[in-house]
């Protein structure tokens, strides 16, 4: 079968390419998003239907319609006087000669000439654009309406950070946990993830059946699962590896800070922890809550110069500490050095958060933990640079409700804000995770090199999904598109272009096979077919 | 006589013995009148017919009184039927003639077929043959022809001589409704600023 579409009839840079289809070809086959190559007459060009819509030759045509429950009439007719069009917008493109075929494909510069042809992409096209599964790329899916995998090259993937987006139930952990197996396989990087929801560490809720499995049980040695809460987990089934204690002595005033929001802080309470802090030294907290003699409160007031409802307010907001058992006045072992000792060893961190799956835990703890790790990452990668020994193996931290954490306010004051502006100098790099895209600062938005994005409705969510890519108004209405369910575009770095695609099953025995089998690729055969050659 | 066309003159009525059917009267660039050797044997309205090396396709007939200034009379009064009436006057056969127009639609330039005007008019007595289902067939595998039909100047609606052609030419198809689908794709193409002629024509394929 021809996959022959139809011709290209006009085309500009800006505004992408018109073609109309062929008779025999259904405007109805034609949906949005799929991809298509153009064969131009010195180069081949890449793109993605964006538009579907329908024309005629003749305007009297819409005014006395013929008849057509004359099959004839209506044969005749279809693709001749009346015909389907469908816009393409050009994503890329490969030259005709050696050279340039070598080169790979390349962002489109030009446009292809007056009726060139335009086929459905192949398969074979398809993995021309997107390379075949090997060590470095991992089958994430397949691209809408087509059987090809979609490969992602996840070396790439893992060196920026990268933003999964998508409204509640759309299918984003299932994607999560597809593109954490998939690092965990194809790339040099660690993953150290903040488990809000229990979901990723050793089973997993599912919509549609029975529980999935979660990272630990199809990778044991290579993940290691970390609670908070210990008797949650245990009561769930799940073997954890550690079990993560927080002392007031570890949290710093800027963890205060970025949760001014939640803890309903005003700015000068805010102020006062720093004040505080040099005050008290390391155990600012524990003393803070401790104080509750008047006569000492009208001293530490006086020499600290903070207002009496500052104090007041800040001590409520402390309190809910205490509240939260993982909370120690000290903790009995670093949990940072203990998580750093895995990552070291390749070993990617699960941390459960139990019952504490309040917002201000989880940005407490991640925060917290998140900004130690980044530091020790920081003076090793130094060190490594100035003495010329290995660096640690990057690090991608996976974080939940992103907006949490870089939204305008507290971006610039959370340690996830400077990774996602620094990107990976120092080898740590972000997968936000987020249903309210609008809720990020535009600025980390801008420094994300991938996103991944599954149906969102919300105006000002899409628009900050796709803020600075190019033919966003085409990319929008293929995302306002997708399926509510299981259906996803990927565009940024990682890919030569967007795509919407399929995410791979999980869930099934099959998939986990699938899975687990991926990462060893059957090394033997390889070698005897070597042999035979 | 041209050489060329003695050549295939010869070739042509070897193969086609029997369908001599008129002989050229007037002719010029763009269509011939010929006159029938029989009386009402005339060629169907949008058969495709041949004089020399030229095609034409038969756009209007008529059979009138060999003098112009001398009408017919009528004859039947006391006849049984219409034939006997041709019987009791024999003459009627040589008093009256049937005529048709052809408009031209192509030639034969050596081994091409070309489906657009020659280089010279058809001749003054030339034969003119009804073409074979073959010759049909070969001639219609491109609608050039059409574009000549729609612009001429004919002596019947052009919707009416189109839609006869095709029908015509789709009777030797192997299959008519795939060639009548492909016409009507080449009309609507032609017709793309002109719905409602279409319309007629595509009507009056059935």
């Amino acid at each position: 079968m021809s996959d022959r579409l139809g011709i290209v009839t006009a085309a500009s840079l800006e505004k992408g390419v018109d073609v109309r289809l062929d008779s025999p070809v259904s405007v109805e086959d034609m949906v949005v998003g799929r991809y298509v190559t153009i064969e131009g007459q010195k180069r081949r060009f890449f793109g993605m239907i964006t538009e579907v819509s329908l024309g005629v030759t003749d305007e009297r045509l819409k005014i006395s319609p013929p008849d057509v429950a004359d099959p004839f009439i209506s044969e005749v007719l279809t693709g001749t006087s009346t015909f389907g069009q469908i816009h393409v917008t050009p994503m890329l493109t490969i030259g005709g000669d050696a050279e340039s075929i070598l080169e790979g494909p390349q962002p489109v510069k030009t446009i292809p000439a007056h009726f060139c042809t335009v086929n459905l992409a192949s398969e074979r096209d398809m993995e021309l654009v997107f390379g075949p599964e090997d060590p470095q790329r991992f089958n994430i899916g397949n691209p809408l309406d087509m059987e090809t995998k979609l490969c992602l090259n996840l070396e790439e993937f893992a060196k920026r950070s990268n933003g999964i987006f998508g409204k509640s139930g759309t299918g984003k952990t299932f994607l999560t946990r597809i593109l954490l197996i998939g690092m965990l396989q194809k790339s040099r990087a660690v993953n150290l993830i903040f488990d809000m929801h229990n979901e990723y560490g050793w089973q997993g809720t599912s919509e549609a059946g029975p529980p999935v499995k979660g990272l630990k049980p199809l990778f044991q040695s290579k993940v290691a699962i970390f609670t908070l809460d210990e008797e949650n987990s245990r009561r769930r089934g799940v073997s954890t590896d550690f079990v993560v204690k927080i002392g007031y002595d570890e949290i710093e005033p800027e963890d205060i800070a970025i949760l001014r929001q939640t803890l309903n802080l005003t700015d000068l309470a805010v102020e006062a922890t720093y004040q505080l802090r040099r005050r008290f030294g390391k155990s600012w907290i524990q003393n803070t809550l401790e104080t509750e003699d008047s006569e000492e409160i009208k001293k530490l007031l006086e020499e600290t110069k903070i207002h009496e409802s500052s104090l007041q307010t800040l001590k409520r907001g402390l309190r809910t500490f205490q509240r939260l058992p993982f909370i120690e006045p000290h903790a009995p072992v670093d949990a940072v050095k203990s998580i750093l000792d895995h990552l070291d060893r390749g070993v990617n961190v699960v941390l459960e958060f139990g019952r504490y799956r309040d917002i201000t835990a989880y940005v407490l703890v991640a925060n917290m933990l998140a900004r130690r790790i980044y530091a020790q990452y920081q003076a090793r990668t130094e060190k490594a640079m100035a003495e010329g020994t290995a660096a640690p193996n990057p690090l991608v931290i996976t974080i939940e409700e992103a907006h949490k954490f870089l939204n305008p306010e507290v971006s610039s004051q959370t340690i996830f804000g400077t990774i996602a502006r620094e990107m990976r100098k120092y080898n740590v790099s972000l997968l936000v995770i987020d249903q309210r895209p609008s809720g990020i600062d535009s600025e980390v938005m801008s420094q994300m090199g991938t996103k991944i994005t599954c149906l969102l409705d919300n105006e000002r969510d899409i628009d900050s999904v796709l803020a600075g890519v190019s033919g966003k108004s085409e990319l929008k209405s293929v995302l306002a598109r997708l399926a509510p369910k299981q259906q996803a575009l990927i565009f940024g770095h990682a890919v030569p272009m967007p795509v919407a695609f399929q995410p791979r099953e999980y869930g099934s025995a099959q998939s986990y096979k699938d899975f687990t089998s991926a990462g060893q690729p059957e090394k033997t055969e390889k070698d005897i077919e070597e042999l035979w050659e | 006589m041209r050489e060329g066309f003695n050549h295939k003159g010869v070739r042509f009525i070897n193969s086609q013995p029997h369908n001599k059917i008129a002989e050229v009267i007037e002719a010029s660039t763009a269509r011939f009148d010929a006159q029938c050797y029989e009386l009402y044997e005339l060629p169907p309205l949008g058969s495709l017919v041949k004089t020399g090396d030229i095609y034409g396709i038969v756009s209007g007939a008529k059979t009138e009184s060999l003098e112009s200034n001398r009408k017919p009379i009528a004859r039947g009064k006391d006849e049984a039927s219409e034939e006997a009436v041709y019987e009791s006057s024999p003459q009627l056969l040589k008093l009256l003639h049937s005529e048709f127009t052809a408009e031209v639609v192509g030639y034969q330039d050596g081994e091409n077929l070309r489906r657009y005007l020659p280089p010279q008019p058809a001749r003054i007595h030339g034969f003119v043959y009804l073409c074979q289902p073959d010759e049909v067939k070969e001639f219609s595998k491109s609608f050039g022809f059409l574009d000549i039909l729609l612009n001429a100047a004919l002596p019947v609606p052009a919707a009416e001589l189109i839609a006869a052609a095709l029908r015509q030419m789709s009777r030797i198809h192997d299959d008519p409704h795939a060639f009548l689908v492909a016409a009507g794709k080449e009309l609507a193409s032609l017709l793309s600023s002109d719905f409602l002629t279409l319309k007629n024509i595509l009507g009056r394929l059935r």
